[in-house]
């Protein structure tokens, strides 16, 4: 069983490439219809879990499913499968990455390819956003966190914590003039 | 402070911060690698988030494998990918022990309620910077120093309308594509 969840997420971690919402499917396939370690139900209880913690989603996945599966040993083998194969094909890459990043080739290709990189991020912000209920505080705080960023006012882990302390205030002062409305 | 041990600490920190998925880590990474001198340049840690979407495996992991190993060899490597792991399996360990309805709760929701539009903020921000730095190569701020490379305001073109005609194409062709235009105007037309 250790072995089986171990090698089922290691094929998780070898074949999605980019990370996040990528692997859902594949965890779908492997985990659930073909080893049926937790319902569909479940699964959709583990992403709105793992879209709730720090974390990538792959390694949120393979932690809960392994526990369930076979407890914290069954959590340690999942996640270890899960991590070793971009563990492994990164080192290599890194050996590799050393040696030509200073051939001319490499670093005309990177010129573009740092251009490409900034698209990409800039679209993974845009499309979060997208996802974001319409609401006021949103709004305020996108704008707050783009500023705040933009400048280097605050460390990252800063600028975060707020926004979450803001988020709770406004939640607790909500359900306080409900409870005051109805009482 | 012994390097195996603060590249653990400091991936530990960043991944008991990484909301959001992968790319909301660049700014916090960014001010580590600056902090302590990794890496030798930013351009560097750009470089690699491309390699990064190239390969198999969630971008934190990668990043940290990739710091930690040019940091301190093998054992660097395991140190950085341990620490930004760990954070999510103790959290996990414990929801899944104690806690399955934690998505429910109110508390959480409203953290994340806070968290989420601030995340994306971090990251439109992070997006607007590294366009600066691959077009201007410098910051929005810094008027001076602005450089003009016809060059490179085409492949910003290019890439910018592919993307925006065909946004669900894979990230992966993006940047080879990218890498393909950087050797041509790069290698071949010099100015």
């Amino acid at each position: 069983m250790l072995r089986d969840l171990f090698f089922t997420f290691f094929k998780i971690g070898l074949f999605t490439f980019g990370g996040g919402y990528a692997m859902i499917p594949l965890i779908q396939r492997e985990a659930i219809e073909k080893k049926k370690w937790c319902s569909v139900d479940e699964f959709l209880n583990i992403i709105a879990i793992a879209e709730s913690t720090p974390g990538p989603i792959a390694v949120n996945s393979a932690t809960f499913i392994g526990y369930k599966q076979k407890g914290v040993l069954g959590a340690f083998f999942a996640t270890l499968g899960v991590v070793l194969p971009s563990f492994v094909i990164i080192l290599l890459i890194s050996l590799f990455l050393v040696q030509f990043k200073d051939n001319t080739i490499v670093a005309n290709a990177f010129q573009g390819v740092r251009i490409a990189v900034a698209i990409l991020v800039l679209g993974a912000g845009l499309k979060l956003m997208r996802k974001l209920k319409k609401h006021w505080l949103t709004i305020v705080l996108i704008i707050a966190g783009f500023i705040l960023m933009l400048f280097h006012w605050l460390p990252t882990i800063f600028v975060i914590l707020i926004g979450g302390i803001i988020g709770i205030m406004y939640q607790t002062i909500v359900t306080w003039i409900e409870v005051a409305k109805r009482g | 402070m012994d390097k195996i041990w603060l590249l653990f600490i400091t991936f530990f920190k960043v991944g008991l911060f990484t909301f959001g998925g992968g790319y909301a880590m660049i700014p916090m990474i960014e001010e580590e690698v600056l902090k302590h001198g990794w890496l030798n340049s930013v351009d560097l840690l750009v470089d690699f988030i491309a390699i990064s979407e190239s390969t198999p495996g969630p971008f934190a992991i990668n990043i940290a494998t990739f710091i930690g190993f040019d940091e301190a060899g093998l054992w660097g490597a395991i140190a950085a990918t341990l620490g930004v792991v760990l954070p999510s399996f103790i959290i996990i360990l414990f929801i899944a022990r104690f806690f399955t309805r934690f998505a429910k709760n109110p508390t959480v929701n409203g953290f994340l309620s806070g968290v989420k539009p601030m995340v994306v903020g971090i990251l439109v921000a992070v997006g607007v910077g590294l366009l600066c730095r691959s077009t201007i190569h410098t910051d929005l701020f810094h008027l001076s120093d602005w450089v003009f490379d016809p060059r490179t305001w085409v492949i910003a073109a290019v890439l910018l309308g592919i993307r925006l005609i065909r946004p669900k194409m894979n990230p992966i062709y993006l940047i080879l594509f990218a890498a393909i235009l950087g050797i041509v105007a790069y290698s071949l037309i010099s100015i």
